[in-house]
């Protein structure tokens, strides 16, 4: 009896392995390394992590021109880079929308959000969405907050509240940064937050 | 005489009843939805006017809701747009839309704190679909958009 008990676990084991593995939507989770990239910037240059020679982290951000609770979060998204980037901890923001599916995330378009906005940190195009996809990333604005070894140090949310900055009771990403600099472990290490499902290229998905 | 008053008296409504009234919900409902011991199956979309492909899949929830309305299937669409726009932006789209499904919305201010309720699989991203059947005791999660095609089947396993 204790036998088949035992088979039946590793066999409910299995399969659930199995189904991890062939999800393609996991990406990472907390503790894992995150892969570097080679994406193109708002002004043409590639940019990769490992070309912020002084960075002691990175603010991975996935997000948009279009998606209005990418657009809700965006002036927290500059006040994060205009406090942390001088630290060590940029913004590199990457938009992972196929423009065919919604053409408000074209390259051109995303140039035209930079000037409107002045935007400061480097706003990358996952054009081929694999960065997207490794990551894991599934909505805008989906933030990584990477350690200098690119170790993930949170996934989510950049605060508790989209519509209402001033009413955001937790800053997830800010506590989870000031976490790192002490040294210490960050407390909440995953959120969730709706958001705006990444728009998928036609060709690759249904 | 009578048929034209009738014609007359039908778009007098048409123009002067309002739409139908937005409610607020807040997220123990759904725990309610999936505790409640009742045989009506519950296909909650959540959606937000702004959304694109959430409002492509709108009419499929409308179908699904006309087609099975003799049945007990109810339809909740679950508005996930601002507070400050359900009373404008969210009404009047119903109204536009002339939206029969149940519309409310979720006043919520951290979805970080009811995202799992609704599916620990469900990574916030919308459209999202749940669908309850307390009678087969299934849940059916979907984080993409539907077809009817797909609606369907998903409803006609737990019916």
């Amino acid at each position: 009896m204790k036998k088949i008990l035992a088979l039946f676990t590793l066999a409910a084991a299995l399969t659930a392995i199995s189904f991890t593995l062939e999800n393609p939507g996991v990406g990472y989770v907390v503790g894992d390394t995150a892969r570097d990239f080679s994406l193109q910037n708002v002004d043409g240059k590639k940019v990769a992590l490992a070309d912020m020679k002084d960075a002691k982290g990175y603010i991975v951000v996935f997000t948009c021109n279009h998606c209005p609770y990418a657009i809700a979060y965006e002036d927290r998204i500059i006040e994060l880079h205009k406090k942390y980037a001088p630290l060590g901890y940029p913004v590199v923001a990457i938009n992972p929308n196929d423009k065919d599916v919604q053409p408000a995330d074209s390259f051109e378009n995303m140039k035209k959000r930079v000037k409107e906005k002045n935007i400061p940190y480097a706003y990358l195009y996952d054009q081929t969405q694999e960065i997207a996809k490794t990551y894991g990333a599934t909505r805008t604005p989906h933030v990584y907050l990477l350690d200098k070894d690119r170790v993930v140090r949170y996934i989510g949310a950049i605060d508790d509240n989209s519509e209402d900055a001033s009413a955001a009771k937790e800053k997830y990403v800010e506590n989870a940064i000031d976490a790192l600099r002490a040294g210490q472990e960050v407390a909440v290490k995953q959120t969730k937050a709706i958001g705006c499902g990444i728009k998928w290229s036609r060709a690759k998905s249904e | 005489m009578k048929q034209r008053s009738l014609v007359f008296l039908f778009l007098i409504n048409a123009l002067v009843l309002p739409a139908q009234d937005i409610q607020f919900i807040k997220s123990g409902q759904i725990e309610q939805w999936k505790q409640a011991d009742t045989d009506t199956v519950w296909v909650l979309n959540f959606w937000a006017t702004w959304c694109a492909p959430c409002v492509a899949e709108l009419p499929s929830f409308e179908k699904l809701n006309a087609n099975y309305a003799d049945q007990k299937v109810k339809v909740v669409l679950i508005s996930t747009d601002f507070k400050r726009e359900v009373e404008t932006r969210v009404k009047s789209f119903v109204k536009k839309k002339k939206l029969k499904s149940q519309v409310v919305f979720m006043d919520e201010s951290n979805p970080n704190n009811w995202i799992d309720l609704v599916s620990p699989e469900w990574s916030g991203a919308i459209p999202a679909t749940l669908i309850i059947s307390k009678s087969k005791n299934q849940y059916l999660f979907f984080e993409k958009q539907l077809s009817y095609e797909e609606l369907e089947t998903a409803l006609r396993s737990v019916l």
